[in-house]
C-alpha cells in the first residue's frame, strides 16, 4: 500500500485539513439556509401588515396604493390543497399495489425508475404540457388546470415518500395475514395501509409544499387574477406568482410588499415542512417494526 | 405413507383432474381481489405513460417548427427574432450550459465533502441536525430562492465577487467582467448550486452507507488514517454513484426556472465570460408565454424549446438515476 509510505505527520495533517474543510462546507450550506430565512425576514417583515393578509387588491395597488394579497393566499391555498387532494386519489393506489402485487420485483424496479424520472422532469415542462392540453380542449387558464398540473408534479414526490416509508415494513407481517387467508387486498387495505399512516401523512405534506411553491407550473395554467377565485373554471392568483410579479415592479412600495409575499410564503413552507417531521415522528411510534 | 396412499377421496381423486375441478363459482372475496387488482394496475400505469404522453403531446405540438425549418438552424441559429420569423436557440442553449455549469461545479466539490463528512466523519447528533437543514433547503420555493438571489447574492457578484475578478483575473476571459451588474451567470449559478446541493447531498450520502463496513475497517487495520480510507478505498468503490448524484444535480439545474430568471438578466446574447448576464431556456419559455398566440409558429418554437430541454433533462435523468438505483440495490 503506497499510500502507508507517506510520514504519519503528514497523513494526519492532511487528515486534519480534511476534516476542517468539510466542516466548513457544512457549515457554509447551513449558513445559506440561515442567510434565506434572515433576509425573507428582514425584508418581509416590515411589509408585513394586516390588510396585506385580509385584503384583495385595490385600485391602484400596482402603484402602491391601498390593498393586499388574499387573492393570492386562498388560490395558492386551493391550489395546493386540490392538487395534493387529486395526486392522493392516484398515488395511494400506486404505492399499495407496488408494495402488496410487485414488491422487489422487476416491474416494481421500472414503475419506481419511472416515478423517479418523472419527479425530476421540470415544472416549466410540465407547465408547457399543460399548455398544451389546454390548447387541445379549448379550455383557459383556470384553478382545476392549474389544479391538474400541480396533481401531475406532486404524484411521484408523494408516491416515492409512501414506497420509502412502506417498504420498510416487516414482510412477516404480510406473511402473517396472507397465511390466515386473506387476499392481498385486503392485506393492502387492512394492514399495508395502516402502517403506511406516517408515510401518507409525509406523503402529504411533502406534497403540499411542493405543490404551493411551484410557480413555473401555475403561470402557464393558472393565470393571475385581482379577484379571489370562485368558480374552478375561473383563472386564480397564486402566492409564488405574487412575489414575483411584484418584485418586477419599478415601485418601491409594491416591490416591498413582493417580499412580504416571500415570506409569507416561506412561513407556509416551513410550517408544512416542520410539521411533517412532527407528524411521522408521532405517527412512527404506531407501526411494527 | 402407506394409509395415505390407500385412502384416496373421492375428493382428491376430483383434484388431481386439475383445471376442472376448480369451483366453478369463485368466492367473492378472490373475485373482489382480482378486480382490484386490475385497477391497481390500470392506475399504476398512470406514471409509466406519462412520461410519454408529456413528451408526445410536446413533438406534436412543436412539429410544425421542426417542420419549416432544419434542426440545424434552429440549434445553431444566433437570431431570436419571432416576428421576423427568425427562431435560433443557440444563445439559449448555451446560456442554459453555463448557468448549469457554473451551479454544477460550484455545487460539486462541497457536496462530496459534506456528503463525506455526515457518512463517515460526523456524530450522531451532527448528522441528526443537519437532516433538517438539508430538507427545510429542499423545501424552500424556487421563488424565495429568486427573492434571496436578487437581494443577497446579486449585490454580493457585483459589490464583492466582480472588482475581485476584475484586480486578479482580467486577463482569463471567462471571469472578465464586461457587464458590470451582478445580474449573470455567476449569481444564478450560485443560487442554482444552493438548490441542488441537499438533493446531491441526500443521494452521495446513501451511496456512501453502501459500501460495506469491512473495507473500512481493513483499511484502518493496516494503518490507514480515515481520510487515506476514503480517498484510497471508499471513493473508488462509489465513483460511478457520485458522478450520477452530479448528473441529478445537473439535471435539476437545467429545468430551474423562477429562480434563475429573476437573477440572470435575461439578455439573449452568446455569453463569454461568468460574469455576462444571460437568457436560459427556461426563462425564455416564462417570460414569453404571454405574447406566444400572437406570432405564427411562436407558441411552437417555445414549446420545442420545452421539447428540447425535456429530452436533455430525460436523458440525464434516466442515466443518472439507472446507475444509483443499481449500487443501492447492490448493497
Amino acid at each position: 500500500m503506497k499510500f502507508l509510505k507517506q510520514p504519519w505527520q503528514r497523513r494526519h495533517l492532511v487528515e486534519a485539513f480534511m476534516k476542517f474543510i468539510m466542516r466548513v462546507s457544512l457549515v457554509f450550506v447551513a449558513g445559506a439556509l440561515g442567510l434565506i430565512l434572515w433576509i425573507v425576514v428582514v425584508r418581509g417583515l416590515p411589509a408585513l401588515s394586516w390588510s396585506m393578509i385580509t385584503q384583495i387588491p385595490k385600485g391602484g395597488y400596482y402603484m402602491g396604493k391601498e390593498g393586499g394579497i388574499l387573492n393570492a393566499i386562498i388560490g395558492s391555498l386551493y391550489l395546493a390543497t386540490g392538487g395534493t387532494a387529486l395526486a392522493m386519489i392516484f398515488s395511494i393506489p400506486i404505492a399499495l399495489y407496488l408494495k402488496t402485487y410487485l414488491g422487489d420485483s422487476q416491474w416494481g424496479h421500472y414503475v419506481r425508475l419511472s416515478l423517479d424520472v418523472l419527479w425530476g422532469i421540470p415544472s416549466i415542462v410540465y407547465g408547457a404540457f399543460g399548455f398544451t392540453l389546454m390548447i387541445a380542449f379549448g379550455l383557459r387558464a383556470s384553478l382545476l388546470a392549474g389544479i391538474i398540473i400541480l396533481a401531475l408534479i406532486e404524484l411521484p414526490i408523494m408516491t416515492r415518500a409512501m414506497d420509502e416509508v412502506i417498504r420498510r415494513m416487516p414482510v412477516d407481517l404480510e406473511h402473517a395475514a396472507l397465511a390466515l387467508g386473506s387476499t392481498k387486498l385486503e392485506v393492502a387495505l387492512r394492514v399495508v395501509i395502516r402502517q403506511m399512516l406516517p408515510g401518507i401523512t409525509t406523503a402529504i405534506l411533502l406534497g403540499f409544499g411542493r405543490g404551493i411553491g411551484d410557480a413555473a407550473s401555475v403561470l402557464f395554467t393558472a393565470g393571475y387574477t385581482d379577484r379571489i377565485v370562485t368558480s374552478l373554471m375561473r383563472p386564480t392568483a397564486s402566492l409564488p406568482l405574487a412575489v414575483f410579479f411584484q418584485l418586477g415592479s419599478p415601485y418601491p412600495e409594491v416591490q416591498r410588499r413582493g417580499y412580504a409575499a416571500a415570506l409569507i410564503l416561506t412561513i407556509i413552507v416551513l410550517a408544512v415542512s416542520l410539521g411533517s417531521r412532527w407528524i411521522s415522528a408521532r405517527l412512527n411510534k404506531y407501526t411494527i417494526k | 405413507m402407506s394409509q395415505s396412499s390407500q385412502t384416496k377421496t373421492p375428493q382428491a381423486i376430483q383434484n388431481t383432474e386439475g383445471r376442472f375441478s376448480r369451483p366453478s363459482v369463485i368466492p367473492p372475496r378472490a373475485r373482489i381481489d382480482g378486480i382490484a387488482r386490475r385497477s391497481f394496475f390500470t392506475i399504476m400505469l398512470l406514471p409509466v405513460f406519462l412520461i410519454a404522453v408529456v413528451t408526445i403531446a410536446l413533438v406534436i405540438r412543436s412539429w410544425p417548427i421542426l417542420q419549416a425549418y432544419p434542426l440545424k438552424d434552429l440549434l445553431f441559429g444566433n437570431i431570436w427574432r419571432p416576428d421576423k420569423g427568425l427562431f435560433g436557440f443557440y444563445p439559449y442553449i448555451i446560456a442554459t450550459f453555463w448557468v448549469t455549469a457554473v451551479g454544477v461545479l460550484l455545487a460539486t466539490p462541497a457536496c462530496i465533502l459534506i456528503s463525506i463528512y455526515l457518512a463517515e466523519y460526523a456524530h450522531a447528533r451532527t448528522r441528526s441536525a443537519a437532516k433538517p437543514i438539508l430538507d427545510l433547503l429542499a423545501a424552500i420555493p424556487p421563488v424565495v430562492y429568486g427573492v434571496w438571489g436578487l437581494v443577497a447574492i446579486v449585490p454580493f457578484v457585483d459589490k464583492v465577487l466582480a472588482p475581485l475578478s476584475e484586480r486578479w483575473l482580467d486577463s482569463v476571459s471567462i471571469f472578465r467582467v464586461n457587464q458590470p451588474t451582478g445580474f449573470g451567470i455567476l449569481a444564478a449559478g450560485i443560487v442554482l448550486a444552493v438548490m441542488i446541493a441537499p438533493l446531491i447531498i441526500s443521494v452521495m450520502y446513501e451511496i456512501f452507507a453502501t459500501v460495506p463496513n469491512d473495507l473500512r475497517h481493513a483499511a484502518l487495520a493496516i494503518g490507514a488514517t480515515k481520510w487515506q480510507t476514503i480517498r484510497s478505498i471508499i471513493l473508488p468503490q462509489v465513483a460511478p454513484g457520485i458522478v450520477a448524484a452530479v448528473v441529478l444535480g445537473a439535471s435539476r439545474a437545467l429545468g430551474e426556472t423562477i429562480a434563475v430568471l429573476m437573477v440572470v438578466g435575461n439578455v439573449a446574447q452568446t455569453p463569454t465570460s461568468i460574469f455576462d448576464p444571460a437568457y436560459p431556456l427556461p426563462a425564455l419559455i416564462a417570460n414569453n408565454y404571454g405574447d406566444m398566440m400572437s406570432i405564427p409558429l411562436y407558441d411552437s418554437a417555445l414549446l420545442s424549446a420545452a421539447l428540447i430541454l425535456l429530452i436533455v433533462i430525460l436523458i440525464f435523468n434516466i442515466l443518472s438515476i439507472v446507475v444509483i438505483q443499481r449500487m443501492l440495490r447492490l448493497k
